[in-house]
């Protein structure tokens, strides 16, 4: 007893305490069963990739996350929040839950009608209801971070897409979200705008945001993950470093589907 | 047509007595169209296309109650005449102790009817926009009520704006319907005026004439919207 207390006291002195909890998460698409039963724990400040063939739920895992698709059943909770899908959640404790979480779109999702700015500054102002000044100063230092302060009155359809989706970034981060969720943000990118994109989101792990992220760029996930995630037919196969993981899979079908795409 | 034109420039007082008429029917002409043509437009389409989003939000909404009740509604509309419907209002109903001024019956029906036909454009429209939208809406703890406000209406305005504005345009002409349920607008007026003088080529080309000028400069004003709109694209 006592030594568990310890253990949890020192936890916590190393900012190690866990900020999203999965536990039994069940997704289905009428009759399709796309999560099977994903538990998962990640704590504050980790970086983790999720990799996994298309079809694995991956995705659909991110988007339970923010709520975007509501689960069948299974419980999610983020720095202590929950949400049970075994009953019915109010339309309020989602919207609640939202703001814990930043997505980034893999199409980026930008609002056309509104410049670079305008997007960023649309969840502070009209959800939050802050000063508009404020935010305006806000939002630029957050273009500004995703190294785009010189386009700020630019529309999205004015942006390469890599510029796009740091827009994107920024946008999801001026919300103040504890955790940060990436769908395959790097996807829809010619290959040489990937790089300004990962660059983003390496120093937003340096920062000591919590992030999940599913991406088939491999470099990034050895470089800035904590933890790789394999995911196939809706669950968690494997969960390891990402040395161990690329070096020695423990799982067959992690094994072969590494050596697919490399 | 040629004994017409013969029977004008061939007769000096003739011509100078359809000079006159065209000359003094055109205050009346554009009296009916400032005083009652220009604002039944106006009032209707804005109630109108209040109705039409409201309807375009029933159907695509998920609630089966409201889905139905639009559906009944633009059915009826779009399955009558105007024409019948204007009737219905203005002569039916007293029938039945209702008796409701011309202009209103006319701004009733002309409502309605606006209603119908452009909540099927503006729900082509808002369902034009990708979901991804809704979703970024979402994402950043939108409601439904302020992503709808805020990232889709306005999308799907710049989509609805050309078909919405050929309504308006028809709109403007089909409100010489109302003459028929006695609103002097400017048909009615023309009507008068013909009834006095039997002059019905003249007169009426008039109106046709100052009906034309209206609807040129109502797309004059669609596409300088068109491009304030589109500036972002």
């Amino acid at each position: 007893m006592v030594d568990f207390s310890c253990s949890s006291d020192f936890n916590l002195l190393q900012g190690s305490f866990t900020m999203i909890s999965i536990k039994g998460l069940y997704k289905q698409f009428g009759q399709l069963e796309v999560l099977k039963g994903i538990n998962l724990e990640v704590k504050k400040g980790q970086v983790i990739v999720v990799i996994g063939p298309s079809g694995s739920g991956k995705t659909t895992m991110l988007r339970c996350l923010n709520v975007l698709e509501t689960p069948t059943k299974g419980v999610i909770s983020i720095e202590g929040q929950s949400l049970d899908f075994s009953k019915s959640v109010s339309k309020k404790s989602v919207a609640s839950f939202r703001r814990l979480t930043g997505m980034v779109f893999q199409n980026y999702n930008l609002f056309p009608h509104k410049t670079a700015l305008e997007n960023v500054m649309e969840g502070p102002v009209i959800v939050k209801g802050e000063d508009k000044t404020a935010v305006r100063k806000k939002a630029q230092a957050l273009l500004e971070k995703v190294g785009i302060g010189d386009k700020i009155d630019y529309y999205p359809a004015q942006l390469s897409g890599g510029q796009q989706q740091r827009v994107g970034i920024a946008r999801a981060l001026a919300m103040e979200p504890e955790v940060m969720l990436f769908d395959e943000p790097t996807s829809a990118l010619d290959p040489e705008l990937v790089g300004e994109v990962l660059k983003v989101m390496k120093d937003l792990a340096l920062e000591g945001m919590t992030m999940i992220v599913v991406t088939h760029e491999m470099r990034f996930a050895r470089e800035a993950a904590d933890e790789v995630i394999f995911m196939d037919g809706g669950v968690v196969v494997e969960r390891n470093k990402p040395e161990e993981i690329f070096t020695h899979p423990k799982e067959e079908r992690t094994r072969k589907f590494l050596n697919m795409i490399q | 047509m040629k004994m017409y034109l013969n029977s004008i420039f061939a007769d000096p007082e003739r011509t100078a007595r359809l000079v006159d008429i065209a000359k003094t029917s055109l205050r009346p002409l554009l009296e009916g169209a400032v005083m009652n043509t220009i604002p039944l437009t106006i009032i209707s389409f804005i109630i109108g296309l209040i109705l039409a989003v409201l309807t375009a939000l029933a159907r695509i909404s998920h609630v089966k109650f409201f889905q139905i009740i639009a559906r009944i509604y633009v059915s009826a509309i779009r399955g009558t005449p105007l024409l019948v419907q204007l009737f219905i209002i203005f002569y039916g109903l007293p029938n039945i102790g209702v008796t409701i001024d011309p202009f209103i019956s006319a701004v009733i029906g002309f409502s309605l009817s606006v209603g119908a036909y452009a909540s099927e454009i503006i729900r082509a429209a808002i369902l034009s926009i990708p979901k991804g939208q809704w979703e970024a809406g979402y994402s950043i703890g939108m409601s439904y009520t302020q992503a709808l406000k805020r990232i889709i209406l306005p999308q799907a305005a710049r989509v609805s704006l050309p078909p919405l504005s050929n309504s308006f345009i028809s709109l403007v002409k089909d409100t010489s319907l109302a003459s028929v349920v006695l609103v002097t607008e400017m048909f009615r007026r023309a009507q008068e005026i013909t009834a006095a003088n039997y002059e019905f080529l003249l007169v009426y080309s008039e109106a046709a004439l100052i009906y034309w000028v209206i609807c040129f400069f109502l797309s004059v004003i669609q596409g300088f919207m068109e491009r304030r709109l589109d500036r972002y694209v």
